[in-house]
């Protein structure tokens, strides 16, 4: 079963795609652009839709999605936890 | 799917371009003649009211853009012919010669003068006869070239980004080399990712006129903006749905455009295109303010992607919706044409993704009624650019 997503290789963030994931589930992740499997231990619960992250994070990092810069870390966030509007902000407006 | 002798059943009409949708429009010039044409619509079965709070002190370049939105509306291929009422004729006048010039039938009543009830006694008469008109003329097959076809995603979330958008994506590289009429915007929703749009302009004139909507754009952001625009944009339904950042939304929103498709040319807000190819407009990001002027510029099927669940439809241009999240596929299923859910579980591939959602394009350009469109989603919303006098 696939629990979360990721557009491409080296993506620090995958996209939970299904409902009802608890923190100290095992997700097993699919890289959609290069068909490979990938693995992290959820440390949150995490709402369907919202990011895990695949790596640990400083405040002042750079999330990389789509193999693009999606915006910056303003508070640590460990690899599993949930990454979302709390700990990064957009770099633009 | 193999699209070279692909062909579909549409309405010709007396310019050459193809709809496929026959209606009978009532067109409000101004807010004041809402009730007339709403009340032309009660009392004639089979016409089509598109009632709106604007056109009274407009002037400069807003109020071009409102003339060129219904004249664009009433000139669409989806309309047999339009009723025109404003409350005095000057106006009413200018909207109904912008539509007569594709040769349809269009007929204008003034409210001044007259009052609602003989307004609406005149222009019912008139709208009885184009009803009946209207109702014997005919499909008849036409190439896939004359389909035109716009896209702009709503209520987005990060399914919409691998799943939704480039489902759209894929169909639009399929469309592209077959000469069909397509049109992507938006432009505030690229921020993050205009490199990449710029990137797949066509030449170097293109891209500089792409570049300079998308920094006129910024400016206008940079001018009013009192935050970082969370919650507008993205908006509270994208971050509900766990999109963080407008570089996040905007890089899924690219998606659509496919891997293949250049960017042959900018449009201003309802402008029409000159050819076929991809084109770019120059747009609000707001669900009905996009895919309205996208009927205003002529386009006759629209490619709705949504994630959390956006319900918009329109008057005249039929709005097919797609979606890859499981929950609002299961939650909200009277409002999704198209379910590619499957592609988050290795169900799906993009191609067969990108073959349905053409497979619903082709039914419902031959006459298929969309989700939008059998709930009475009728959202007519005129892009306004600055205070009226």
């Amino acid at each position: 079963m696939i629990h979360f997503v990721v557009h491409e290789e080296g993506d620090g963030v995958g996209v939970v795609v299904v409902e009802d994931v608890k923190a100290g589930q095992q997700l097993n992740g699919w890289i959609m652009e290069d068909d490979k499997d990938v693995n992290v231990t959820a440390r949150n619960d995490i709402p369907i839709g919202h990011k895990v992250a695949l790596k640990d994070y400083r405040p002042g990092d750079t999330v990389i999605k789509y193999g693009v810069d999606i915006g910056k870390v303003v508070q640590p966030i460990a690899k599993g936890e949930h990454l979302h509007v709390h700990n990064v902000k957009t770099k633009r407006w | 799917m193999d699209l070279s002798k692909a062909s579909f059943w549409g309405y010709r009409r007396e310019n050459g371009r193809v709809g496929v949708r026959n209606h009978v429009i009532v067109l409000p010039v101004d807010d004041l003649s809402n009730a007339a044409a709403q009340a032309v619509e009660n009392s004639i079965k089979g016409t089509l009211a598109l009632p709106h709070p604007y056109g009274r002190l407009q002037f400069g370049a807003d109020l071009d853009l409102h003339f060129r939105t219904l004249i664009g509306a009433g000139s669409n291929p989806n309309v047999a012919a339009v009723i025109v009422i404003g409350i005095e004729e000057g106006w009413t006048g200018q909207v109904v010669e912008g539509i007569k010039k594709t040769g349809k039938p269009v007929f204008g009543f003034g409210i001044e003068g007259h009052g609602d009830h003989e307004t609406i006694r005149r222009a019912s008469q008139k709208a009885k006869e184009l009803v009946q008109w209207a109702s014997e003329l005919r499909r008849e097959e036409r190439p896939l070239k004359d389909l035109w076809v716009s896209t702009k995603c709503g209520e987005s979330d990060t399914t919409s980004g691998c799943g939704a958008n480039p489902t759209v994506g894929n169909a639009f590289d399929k469309l592209y080399p077959y000469g069909v009429t397509l049109v992507f915007g938006e432009t505030t929703e690229l921020t993050g990712g205009e490199h990449l749009v710029a990137a797949r302009c066509r030449n170097e004139q293109v891209k500089k006129k792409f570049q300079y909507v998308f920094d006129r754009y910024q400016e206008v952001i940079d001018r009013h903006k009192t935050s970082d625009l969370m919650d507008s944009q993205p908006t509270k339904g994208n971050i509900a749905g766990g999109l963080t950042t407008i570089e996040e939304k905007a890089l899924g929103n690219i998606q659509k455009i496919g891997r293949k498709c250049m960017v042959d040319g900018v449009l201003d807000k309802a402008e029409t295109p000159t050819g076929p190819g991809l084109w770019f407009m120059d747009s609000s990001s707001a669900a009905a303010e996009m895919v309205t002027l996208c009927a205003a510029a002529g386009y006759v099927v629209h490619f709705f992607p949504t994630g959390q669940g956006n319900v918009i439809g329109n008057p005249i241009l039929p709005v097919i919706k797609l979606c890859a999240n499981p929950r609002t596929v299961r939650t909200m299923s009277e409002h999704i044409d198209v379910d590619v859910s499957g592609l988050l579980r290795k169900e799906l591939t993009p191609d067969e993704a990108g073959d349905r959602l053409l497979d619903c394009m082709f039914r419902t350009a031959n006459g298929r009624l969309t989700a939008a469109e059998a709930l009475g989603h009728r959202e007519f919303v005129l892009t306004r650019l600055y205070e009226s006098a």
